[in-house]
């Protein structure tokens, strides 16, 4: 069992290490301590919005989401409370839904506005029209999160994943990765959990 | 500090849980799982991850096709059908085939049931709810984002993630490669 157990642990190391290597040569996405592009895309009241008009703040919660995957949907009244605590802070959310709406119709533009409305989103919802930017991102599913850190070089990203560790309910919630993120990039120490991983709905392209 | 402690503690009941926990059939009966109001009334095995990880795991000489899957997945959806066909096709080349769905508690018996009675599945269903994601998702594999579909296949010669949807060929292309 024990001889198990260490075997198992190589085998980890192993595949970890094949892993970190495999990425370095890989140019999809960004990895910590990337600086990220910013962009022009439309917002549901119609004007453009790039993170550069935003003079005053300290970073952004750039999050890729969406109207219809269910996961998304679970976290929207967490990604306002996220905005309204936040962006006081200095650290807005931006949300920007990367569906392809000719793939995914209720993800269209009309559709974004209605949620908007419905929900009384305080942030950016942002249509990533023509799907250029979450492939820069490195996004793979709605929602999917990037903390970044407004530097004099850029805007580094801080934390890729997901917004805490129960998507189901919100009162079970144990760590709140994100929250802890951000409280730490502020603080400017280190942050505890830099990456995270969650199922979500796949972009739609 | 605290936290430190809780994840200690949580990594040594994991490990002690392993050595002990090999009967997934058990799992329906585990106290920690959740959702508890509906998991009485389940026709569906529901596991957590420690739960599922034998059935990741089986070293009995048959290849096994693990889906994760849910209702609300639209391409899960588009390649269930392939799925339940080469279970058909490869039933005597010992090939089993598993949808683990990661439907969420409050859509098992609204969506998942209906859904599986509706398209008469016949490869065995079983249900993961555990929150951890960020735990059990680089167990599975350690590239998996968490993007659905994804299938594992694997027997005792071979094992693949695949973060990616099948077609009938696709799947019995890379199928081919662990039963030759």
């Amino acid at each position: 069992m024990k001889n198990l157990k260490t075997f198992g642990l190589v085998l980890f190391v192993i595949l970890l290490s094949s892993f970190t290597s495999g990425t370095t040569e890989a140019v999809e996405g960004y990895d910590i301590g990337d600086y990220a592009t910013d962009f022009k895309l439309k917002n549901v009241d119609g004007k453009m919005v790039s993170l550069a008009d935003f003079e005053d703040a300290k970073g952004f919660l750039v999050i890729f989401t969406c109207n219809t995957c269910p996961y998304a949907v679970a976290y929207e009244d967490r990604i306002i409370a996220l905005d309204k605590k936040y962006k006081e802070q200095g650290v807005p959310v931006i949300a920007i839904n990367p569906n392809n709406p000719a793939a995914k119709p209720k993800d269209d533009f009309a559709h974004m506005q209605r949620r908007a409305r419905e929900k009384g989103f305080t942030f950016p919802y942002l249509l990533d029209e023509g799907q250029k930017i979450y492939p820069k991102y490195g996004a793979t599913r709605t929602p999917h999160v990037f903390l970044l850190e407004k530097t004099g070089k850029g805007n580094k990203v801080r934390y890729i994943g997901t917004i805490d560790d129960n998507y189901a309910r919100a009162e079970a919630v144990e760590t709140k990765y994100v929250e802890d993120a951000i409280d730490a990039m502020l603080a400017g120490e280190s942050i505890p959990l830099e990456k995270t991983r969650a199922i979500g709905c796949s972009i739609k392209v | 500090m605290l936290r430190l402690s809780v994840l200690t503690l949580l990594l040594i009941l994991v490990s002690c849980g392993e050595a002990e926990k090999k009967k997934p059939d058990t799992a329906l009966s585990e106290p920690e799982l959740g959702a508890e109001a509906q998991k009485d009334s389940m026709p569906l095995a529901v596991y957590d991850y420690q739960g599922l990880e034998p059935l990741l795991n089986r070293d009995d000489g048959k290849t096994y096709i693990i889906n994760f899957w849910a209702t609300w997945c639209a391409p899960c959806i588009k390649e269930l059908p392939y799925f339940e066909q080469v279970r058909k096709e490869q039933l005597q080349n010992d090939v089993e085939v598993i949808l683990v769905s990661l439907d969420m508690p409050s859509m098992w018996q609204s969506h998942l049931i209906p859904f599986i009675e509706r398209k008469k599945l016949e490869s065995e269903v079983v249900i993961l709810d555990d929150p951890k994601q960020n735990d059990w998702i680089p167990k599975i594999d350690i590239d998996w984002s968490g993007a659905i579909p994804a299938t594992l296949i694997y027997n005792n010669k071979k094992r693949k993630f695949y973060e990616q949807p099948f077609t009938y060929e696709t799947l019995n292309e890379q199928l081919d490669t662990f039963l030759n």
